[in-house]
C-alpha cells in the first residue's frame, strides 16, 4: 500500500499525522474528554433548549467528578433548522471535532438526513425531539447499518397513543365529547401521527368529523378555524410543532370557540407565553414533562435549575436532551470504552430513571427498534395546559394538580 | 355565509397587502430601485413594535410608534449605506447600477433577517392588537382587530393620494416620478426628494409591518416570503404604478383567500402565482404599466 502513494501524498500524510500527534500531545488533558456533538435549532422554540439542557447535564456531571474521573465536554452547532447545515455539522463534529455521540434536533426531516450519516460515521446519535415512526423504522430495517441511531423521544406512534389516553379521560369521560376535528401541519412526523389519530380517537369514543393538513408555511389561520368550524366539533385535535405562535395567537383573536388538545411542541416551551401575547392561555398540550411536575424526582430540580440558568422553563427537547447527555455517560461508564460499537451496546441496555420517566429502548425485533419504550412504568406523558400564564398538568391524575379550564370565549357542547 | 366570510376576510388581507406594496412601488417610481430588503424592513417595524410591548413593558399605541419610528429609521439606512453609496458610484457603470442596487438591498435584506434572528430568534411574534374582541358583521365572528387593520390600511392611502396630488412637495415627488431632469432644472434638488419619497416609504412598511405583525403575525422567515409577495403585487399591477399596485393586490388578496376558503389552505399562493405568470406573458407590462 505504501508503494503505491505518490511522495508529495506521503510527506503530506506523514506531516498531516505529525500535526495530529502535536495537536493530540497538546491537548492530553482534553484528549481525556468524552465528547458530546449537540446539533439543534438554537433560534427555534423548540430546539433552543435542547444545548442549553445538555451543557447543564454536562456541567452537573463535571461537577461530581465526570465519568471515571473523565469530563464530559459538549460541543454544539447551530444547524438553522436546515438539513444540509446538520449533515455539514454532523460530518465536522465527527471528522474534527472528534465527538463520541451526538445528540441532534427536533425536527424529523433533519434526522432522517443524518441517520445515514451516524451509519456511514459509525457515531452513536440520539435525538431528544423528532417524533417520526421512520427514524426507528428503519434501524429495525437494517440494524447492522442503522444501530448508531437513537430515538430518545416517543414516535408520532406513541404520541397519538398519548394523546388519545389523555382525551379519553380528559375530554370524553370527563367533559362528554363525541366528535374532533384533526388540524396538523404537513410534515415528516405528522404522516404516522395522523395515523394514529384516526385510528385511536374513534376507539375512545371521539367522532374524526374532518382533518385538516397545511403548509408549514400558512401565516393565515383564518379560512382553517372558520371551515374547522363549520365542522362543529367538540375539539381541535393538534399537531402542530414548526408552526404555533401564529395559529395560538389568531385562535384567541378570533375567539374560536372550540378548545385545543393535542401535540403543540412549541407550547411545552416557557417562552411561549411572551411569545404569544399571553393568547396562550387554555391552549391543551401532550408534553413528557413538565414546570412543577414531579414525573420523577429528577424532574423539578432539572427544570428549575434550568431556569435558574437560563431564564426560562425547557422546551419538552430540554428534557430529553438533558437525559440523554445521562445516559450516554451511564453507557460509556457501562461499556468501559468510547468505542462506537461499545457505546451502541450499552445504550441499547439503557435502563435509566431521567426527567421524562424510565428509559429503556425497544430492541432489536420489535417494529420501533431504538425507540424509547412507552407505558406505564416507563414514559406516558402528560397533558399540560396554559393557565394563568403558567404551564399547568391536568393529567395523569396521579401527578395533575389543577382541573381544565377555558377562556371565556370557549364554548363548550355540552 | 361564506361568501360574507370570503368578503370580510379577503378585504383585510388585500389591504394590508396594498399598503405593504404601496411604498415599494412608489420608490422604484420616483427612483428606479427596486428595493429587495421590503420585507426585512417590514419584519423589523414588526419585531420592534413586540419588542418594545414584551420586553420595555411600553403600552401597545407606543409600540406601534416605535415599530415605525424603527422602520423610517431602516429605510434611512437602506438609502444612506446602501442605495445612495451604488447609485453615486464613478466605479460602477451607470447602465449596471440598477443590477448592483438589487443586488444590494437583497443582501442587506439578509443581514437585517439574520441579525433579527439572532437576537431575537427566528421564532414567529405577534404584536399585541390595539384593538381586542370581536363583533358579528352578518353572521360572521369577525375580530375588531382585522376591521382595525383594513381602515387603517385604507386611511393611509388615502392620506398618502392627498400628499401625492394635493400638496407641493408630493407635486415635486410625482414630477420626479416623471421627468428627474425636469425637476432639477426647476431648481429642486432631486436627493431631498429623494429623501422624502424613502421617509414616506419607511412610515408606509412600517404601519404595514406592524399591522402585520397584529394580524398575522411574523417571523424572520416571513422576510423572503414579504419581500416576494410584494414584489409580484407590484409587477402584476405595472412596475411604478401606485393604482395598479392597489388593483393587483385586491386581486392577489381575494384570489388567495378564496382558495384557502374553497380548494384548500395549503394551496393558498398558488392561484396568485399562476396568475402572474399568465400576466407576464399577455401583458407584460401589468395591468396598468406605463411602458
Amino acid at each position: 500500500m505504501k508503494n503505491i502513494l505518490p511522495g508529495a501524498l506521503r510527506i503530506f500524510l506523514g506531516a498531516a499525522a505529525f500535526g495530529a500527534l502535536m495537536t493530540g500531545s497538546g491537548a492530553a488533558l482534553a484528549a481525556d474528554s468524552i465528547k458530546i456533538g449537540v446539533i439543534a435549532e438554537a433560534q427555534a422554540i423548540a430546539g433552543a433548549s435542547i444545548p442549553q439542557a445538555a451543557q447543564l447535564a454536562a456541567d452537573e456531571i463535571n461537577a461530581k467528578g465526570g465519568v471515571d474521573g473523565r469530563k464530559i465536554e459538549i460541543i454544539s452547532y447551530d444547524n438553522h433548522s436546515s438539513s444540509a447545515d446538520s449533515v455539514r455539522a454532523f460530518q465536522r463534529a465527527v471528522n474534527e471535532d472528534k465527538v463520541n455521540a451526538v445528540i441532534a434536533s427536533y425536527i424529523s426531516e433533519v434526522v432522517l438526513a443524518l441517520e445515514p450519516w451516524a451509519s456511514r460515521l459509525k457515531t452513536p446519535f440520539v435525538t431528544p425531539g423528532a417524533a417520526s415512526n421512520e427514524i426507528s423504522k428503519s434501524v429495525h430495517a437494517d440494524y447492522e447499518k442503522n444501530k448508531y441511531t437513537f430515538h430518545g423521544y416517543l414516535t408520532s406512534a406513541a404520541l397519538a397513543l398519548s394523546v388519545c389516553d389523555a382525551a379519553k379521560d380528559l375530554l370524553v369521560e370527563k367533559m362528554h365529547m363525541k366528535t374532533a376535528v384533526i388540524m396538523s401541519e404537513d410534515a415528516a412526523w405528522t404522516k404516522p401521527l395522523d395515523v394514529g389519530y384516526e385510528e385511536c380517537l374513534p376507539k375512545i369514543g371521539l367522532k374524526v368529523l374532518d382533518h385538516i393538513r397545511f403548509s408549514p408555511d400558512t401565516t393565515d389561520f383564518t379560512p382553517i378555524f372558520n371551515k374547522i368550524e363549520g365542522a362543529k366539533p367538540d375539539v381541535i385535535i393538534t399537531g402542530i410543532s414548526h408552526v404555533g405562535v401564529q395559529p395560538t395567537v389568531q385562535w384567541k383573536n378570533q375567539q374560536v370557540p372550540i378548545p385545543m388538545f393535542g401535540i403543540a411542541s412549541q407550547a411545552t416551551n416557557e417562552t411561549f407565553g411572551k411569545d404569544t401575547n399571553q393568547a396562550a392561555e387554555g391552549v391543551l398540550y401532550q408534553g413528557v414533562s413538565g414546570p412543577g411536575v414531579a414525573v420523577t424526582p429528577k424532574s423539578v430540580p432539572f427544570a428549575e435549575g434550568f431556569r435558574k440558568k437560563y431564564g426560562n422553563y425547557p422546551s419538552y427537547a430540554g428534557y430529553t436532551a438533558y437525559d440523554e447527555v445521562y445516559y450516554i455517560a451511564d453507557a460509556v461508564k457501562r461499556a468501559g470504552s468510547t468505542d462506537a460499537d461499545k457505546l451502541v451496546d450499552a445504550l441499547e441496555k439503557t435502563d435509566w430513571e431521567g426527567t421524562i420517566g424510565r428509559v429503556q429502548f425497544y430492541g432489536k425485533d420489535d417494529p420501533f427498534t431504538h425507540s424509547i419504550k412507552y407505558g406505564k412504568g416507563l414514559i406516558t406523558g402528560l397533558m399540560l395546559q396554559w393557565q394563568d400564564g403558567k404551564q399547568i398538568a391536568v393529567w395523569p391524575k396521579d401527578v395533575a394538580k389543577v382541573d381544565i379550564k377555558f377562556p371565556s370565549f370557549i364554548k363548550l357542547s355540552n | 355565509m361564506r361568501a360574507f366570510q370570503i368578503l370580510i376576510d379577503g378585504f383585510a388581507i388585500s389591504a394590508l397587502y396594498a399598503l405593504g406594496a404601496t411604498g415599494f412601488t412608489l420608490i422604484f417610481g420616483v427612483s428606479g430601485v427596486l428595493n429587495l430588503s421590503h420585507g426585512a424592513i417590514m419584519v423589523a417595524a414588526a419585531v420592534a413594535a413586540w419588542a418594545a410591548a414584551s420586553i420595555l413593558h411600553v403600552d401597545t399605541y407606543f409600540g406601534a410608534l416605535i415599530g415605525v419610528a424603527v422602520a423610517v429609521v431602516t429605510a434611512f439606512a437602506t438609502y444612506f449605506a446602501v442605495v445612495k453609496p451604488i447609485q453615486d458610484s464613478r466605479r460602477i457603470p451607470n447602465e449596471e447600477k440598477e443590477i448592483f442596487v438589487l443586488t444590494g438591498t437583497l443582501l442587506w435584506g439578509i443581514m437585517i433577517q439574520e441579525l433579527i434572528a439572532y437576537f431575537f430568534t427566528n421564532n414567529a411574534k405577534t404584536v399585541l392588537p390595539i384593538v381586542e374582541g370581536v363583533v358579528d358583521i352578518l353572521g360572521v365572528r369577525t375580530p375588531r382587530n382585522e376591521i382595525f387593520t383594513a381602515v387603517v390600511c385604507c386611511l393611509v392611502i388615502a392620506l398618502l393620494w392627498l400628499l401625492v396630488n394635493r400638496t407641493r412637495t408630493g407635486k415635486a415627488v410625482l414630477a420626479a416620478s416623471m421627468n428627474p431632469r425636469g425637476v432639477t432644472l426647476l431648481g429642486l434638488e432631486l436627493t431631498n426628494i429623494y429623501i422624502v419619497v424613502w421617509a414616506i416609504y419607511g412610515v408606509l412598511a412600517g404601519i404595514a409591518g406592524v399591522l402585520l405583525g397584529m394580524f398575522l403575525g411574523v417571523s424572520s422567515y416571513s422576510v423572503g416570503p414579504l419581500t416576494a409577495s410584494a414584489f409580484s403585487i407590484v409587477v402584476l399591477g405595472g412596475l411604478g404604478s401606485v393604482s395598479g399596485s392597489l388593483i393587483a393586490a385586491f386581486v392577489v388578496g381575494y384570489l388567495e383567500t378564496i382558495t384557502a376558503y374553497l380548494v384548500s389552505p395549503a394551496y393558498r399562493t398558488i392561484p396568485a402565482l399562476l396568475l402572474l405568470v399568465v400576466v407576464m406573458y399577455i401583458r407584460p407590462q401589468g395591468l396598468l404599466g406605463r411602458r
